[in-house]
Formats: structure tokens, sequence, C-alpha cells
């Protein structure tokens, strides 16, 4: 029996062998080569065309199949649930005095059907929360996580979302993670390997160009496809980089195309492991965590890193939280103090091919990378804004909220007043004041009109 | 109506819920996905916290008075069909119902929008609004802008207006007379899309 077997497992030994070489091969020269060189095939901007057709002929099919079955395809509506009223408080109060055509009255028990109106409205649908659950898409992408309508896929499409799954689970993953791993860990053992070295020139060149590669290996570890626009404004040394955030990748994929000394708190486990190692080899700056409450503690290390012109330009995300990618939040104003020129970046995620918003509340770090390494790709597109400083008499409240409208403006998000850390606090009284304010205006300014006469 | 879309068939007497309502089919799975939203933690109802979450109705000068509304006296917790419900006397009337004498009075009637105001100023339940209930949910409006005197004036003149009968309080019917020339259904109604 068992001489049967010598021949085949010679065999399969062989072609195991070969593959192995195959793949390592195809590996090194398509997928790690081009990294550390820094340029591109194409081949992910290929796939990404692919994809896209697949996506609109599912859909399409998805149509058909409901149009077949003689009802409506469930399209989640970007836009809301409900049509609400631009009118502002003003305005709808005197419409309601009007119509209950009285004289002018100082206070009507009509003038709660405004706030109460409002009050329902925002149950049904409110501006905020909209903003931290993930967005909903206008078509299908193949994955289970975004589909509403199962009931109308077709065999073909069933058939399709398998073939899908067993590319992206079979095939996908392992490589994504392999980069990973492989991106990783090169990072680490080159910067400590660096940190061995002088401080001087050599050093600091090394450095970036060790990042880059490393970050170029991650960027394709989750096949993400990336456009700079407006490079000629890159962020230069002795200045902050700001950006939206959407999630944790945001940090590779800036820190592909340029060198930043990056800010955050001094993490335990693997993620201290390579903190440990980056500052190794040129300057970054990880607070303890004690040291993050003490606000001129971080102002005075910031502002230091900053006025060294040696030295790189500081990432920052002044939203302090993930946001689902469609709108950009209140900035916190520390950044904005120190006082040097600020260079704005806005992000934009496609979410036709994967939504990379990280809602830590739901998903844990793992978790979310694996979702992320099992999307078909992350699309997304960088603009780089002209740098800005803070203009005379223009308080750092105001520059951040000017630099977040720019923010808005270039990524086609939507700028809200409103908090990040709404995601996980209560809204500060002064809110309520002001409609308070506004009410009263209403009163008072009737009052006096009463007087007069 | 075809109810074999997978979410419906995941609530239990939705027809019935639709019936009295006059929700569509695409309402009620939007305000089922809106309620998933609104509970954090997967808890099949709603209770006070929950509503606090929502950041315009934290600042709205009555949202206190609005979640009370949710909440019948005694019971913490709001499910689906009673979210759904309350919901229900914001839908702008539909005058191409047929008007049958024997079925009962639509959620969004005059009446029952009037109703509902009603309890946003009857604080201590006690069917009518007084002195006291004025006094408070004004205050709510306007908290530190106008003074105590200028807040007792308002309410005093209120009383006197629509106050009738002469008990220094305004009851049901009351109230619904001082309202009767203003557009009840277009004030207190939200366009649903679609």
């Amino acid at each position: 029996m068992e001489s049967y077997l010598f021949p085949f497992d010679s065999l399969i030994c062989m072609l195991l062998g070969i593959s192995f070489t195959v793949w390592c091969t195809l590996l090194l020269v398509f997928i790690i080569v081009p990294a550390i060189l820094g340029v591109s095939f194409g081949i992910r901007r290929l796939y990404m065309k692919s994809l896209l057709k697949l996506f609109e002929w599912a859909t399409l099919r998805m149509e058909r199949g409901a149009k077949e079955k003689n009802q409506h395809l469930y399209k989640p509506n970007s836009n809301g649930i409900i049509a609400k009223e631009p009118a502002s408080l003003e305005q709808e109060i005197q419409e309601l005095r009007r119509s209950g055509g009285g004289s002018e009255p100082e206070f009507d028990m009509s003038d709660i059907f405004y706030f109460c109106r409002k009050g329902v409205e925002s149950i049904v649908d409110d501006e905020v929360t909209k903003r931290f659950s993930a967005e909903e898409l206008e078509s299908w992408n193949l994955l289970t996580r975004s589909n509403y309508n199962s009931q109308h896929i077709s065999t073909r499409l069933t058939v399709l979302w398998g073939a899908g799954v067993l590319i992206r689970y079979g095939f996908l993953l392992p490589l994504r993670v392999t980069l990973a791993f492989t991106g990783v860990g090169l990072l680490v053992v080159l910067t400590s390997i660096i940190g061995l070295l002088p401080n001087g020139r050599t050093k600091n060149y090394l450095s970036e160009k060790v990042h880059l590669m490393c970050y170029r290996i991650c960027v394709r570890a989750l096949t993400a496809i990336i456009t700079y626009h407006d490079s000629e404004n890159k962020p230069k040394n002795g200045g902050i980089c700001v950006a939206n955030h959407t999630s944790p990748i945001d940090v590779i994929i800036l820190a592909s195309d340029g060198c930043y000394a990056m800010v955050g708190q001094v993490h335990g486990g693997l993620m201290g492991v390579i903190q440990k190692a980056m500052v190794k080899a040129c300057p970054h700056i990880w607070f303890e965590r004690s040291e993050v409450k003490d606000r001129h503690l971080v102002a005075k290390r910031l502002s230091d890193h900053v006025a060294d012109e040696s030295k790189l330009p500081i990432l920052i995300f002044p939203e302090g939280t993930c946001i689902n990618n469609t709108s950009v939040m209140m900035f916190k104003k520390g950044s904005f103090e120190i006082g040097c020129t600020v260079y704005p970046v806005a992000i934009k995620y496609d979410p036709r091919f994967g939504d990379a918003f990280w809602n830590s509340s739901t998903f844990g770090m793992v978790n979310y990378l694996l979702h992320m390494m099992s999307s078909w790709a992350i699309v997304c597109s960088v603009w780089y804004l002209p740098p800005m400083s803070r203009m005379e008499g223009e308080d750092a409240v105001q520059f951040a909220n000017r630099v977040k409208a720019a923010i808005a403006r270039k990524g086609g998000l939507a700028d809200l007043l409103w908090d990040g850390g709404l995601k996980r606090g209560k809204v500060k009284e002064v809110f309520k004041e002001e409609q308070q304010k506004l009410y009263s205006k209403v009163l008072v300014g009737s009052g006096e009109d009463r007087s007069r006469s | 109506m075809g109810s074999t879309n997978s979410t419906l068939i995941k609530i239990p007497n939705v027809e019935e819920l639709m019936q009295e309502t006059g929700f569509s089919t695409a309402h009620i799975i939007r305000l089922h996905d809106r309620f998933k939203e609104l509970d954090k933690e997967r808890r099949g109802y709603l209770c006070p916290r929950d509503f606090e979450a929502i950041k315009g109705l934290a600042i709205n000068p009555i949202g206190d008075r609005i979640i009370g509304a949710f909440f019948s006296p005694g019971r913490e917790t709001v499910d689906f069909y009673t979210f759904v419900r309350i919901l229900a006397h914001f839908r702008p009337a539909d005058n191409s119902r047929p008007k049958e004498s024997s079925s009962p009075e639509p959620i969004n009637s005059r009446t029952n929008k009037l109703k509902f105001v009603f309890q946003l100023y009857d604080l201590d339940k006690d069917g009518k609004i007084s002195r006291i209930d004025l006094l408070k949910v004004l205050r709510g409006m306007l908290e530190m802008q106008v003074t105590e005197e200028q807040l007792d004036s308002i309410v005093d003149r209120t009383i006197q207006e629509a106050d009738l009968d002469g008990d220094d309080a305004i009851s049901f019917e009351e109230f619904r007379k001082s309202l009767e020339k203003v557009n009840i259904d277009h004030k207190m109604s939200i366009r649903f899309l679609r």
C-alpha cells in the first residue's frame, strides 16, 4: 500500500516547492520591489476599474430582479428619513402667531409647537448620530455587510458573491496578512538598526527611506488605491499637518507619501514595540498616559518640536475621534494655539469598495483590521491644501473653524459645528442656551413693540 | 403590500402597526433602523438615557418634556410599537382616507395632536395646565433670559386669556379653543420622505 504513495509524495513536494517559489517571486517583483522604489505597475487601478464594472452589473441585476417581482428595492436614502424645514426659530414662531390671528401677544401657547416638532424631528433623524454609524450605499458591492435586499439576489449573483467570498478570504486575506506582517516587521527591524547610527544627514535620509518603504508595503497590504492631489502643498518641516479622521488607516495613507512625526499615547504590546522602534530612527512625540491630561505640557512639547526646523512636520487629527467620512466635526483647538503654519489635508474614502470607518464602540481594532483586509479594496483621495496661518485678531477657535471649513469643502464633506466628543459625551449647556436666547428675543422683541404703541 | 422583506418579517404584528398608525412599509423599516440606531446596547427597548443621547434633543429647551411624553407613567422603557405609535402623531393628516364613523380616530387627527401637546404642558398630569405647570415649562424655554417677574406676568396673562371657566387653570377644552385658529396639522407634522 505504501509503495503507491511514494511517487505521489515526491510529486506533491515538488509542486509545493515550485508554487511556493513562484508565489514568493511574484510577491517580490510585483509588490515589495515597487514599494521600495515607490513606483507602481498600475495593477491596482486596473483591479479597481474592473471591480466597479462588476458592482454596477450586480446592482442592475438586483433591480431587474426586484422589478420582476413588482417590488421596490429598499434603497437606503442617504438624505435621511424626513424633510426638514430650513426656516429659523424666529420665522417659524412669527408664522405660528400670525396664523393664530390674535393681536401681538408676548407668549402664545402655540409657540411650543415649534420646539415640539423640532424635538421629534431630531428623534427621528438627527445630523449627529448619523455621522457615527457607517454610511449607507446606493449600490451593492458584493459584501454581505452592506446588503439590504437579500431577497432580490438571483442565483447568478449568489454564485458571484460566493466566488467573491472565496477570493477575498482564501486569496486576498492571507496575502494581505503576510504583507502586513512583512511591512511591520521590516519597520521595527530597520528602524532599530538605523537607530544605532549617529545623528546626522545620513541617518535622516535613511530613516525617511525606510519609513516610506514600510508604509508603502502596508498600503499594499490593504490594497489601498490612493490618489494624491496637489502634492505641491505637501507639509514641510516646522509645520503641523492637520487632517480629518475616519480610521486608524489614515496614518498609513498619509505617511506613505511623506514623512511625518507622529503624535500619540504610549501603548503597550505590539503597538508599543513599534512606537519604540520608530522613535529610534527619527523623533516622534509619544506621551505617557498621565502626561496627556496636562495641556500645557502637551502644548510645550509640540511647540518645541515645531520650532526645530530639522524635525519633521507633526501629524495631528484634531477631531479627536473617528467620524464616518460624510462630514467634518469640530476641531479641538489645542493644535491651533501653537502658532505655526498649518497644512490642512482632506481625506475622502470611496465607500463603494469598502467602508473604512472605524466604529470603536462596535468593533475592536483586530476585528476592524480583519474587516479591512477582507474587503475588496480601499480607495481614497487625498487633497493637500495650501498652508494656512492664524490671522491677526483671530483666536484659536476661529482659526480651527476656518481650517475645518476648507477641509470640508475640498473633500466634499459636510461641515458640522458639532463636537466629535459628542460620540460619547453630553452636549454642552451653551448650545441649549443659544436656543433659549433666540426664543427670548422673539418674546422680548414683540414686548418692545407693545410698549412703543 | 409585499411583506416578503426580511426586515419586516423580524417585526411581529407589523401589519397591525401599519393599520393603526398609517405608516407605509418603507417608513416602518426606516423607523426600525432608527430605533436600532438609538438602542445602542441592543436591548430591544429604549430608556430615557438613549433619548438624552440625541444631541438635537439635548439642546431643545423642552427636550426633557418630549422625552417624558414617550414614557407613560410608571414605565421605564419604550418598545418599538410605542415608539412608532407616538411618532405617528406627527404624520400629516391623510384626507384621502374614508371617514368611517365606526373606526377609531386616527392617531394623527387634530384632537390627538393637541392631546399630545397638552401633555407636554400638563406636568403633573392632572388634566389641567395649572399656573405651576406653565411656569415650569416657560422656565425651561427661557431659563436665564428673562426675570422671574417677566415669567410671572407671562403666565398670568396666558392663563387670563385662555381660562374661560375661572378655575385658574387651562383644561383641555380651553386649550383646544385657544388654538382653534392655528393650523395644527401643518405645524405639528413631519414630512416623512417616500
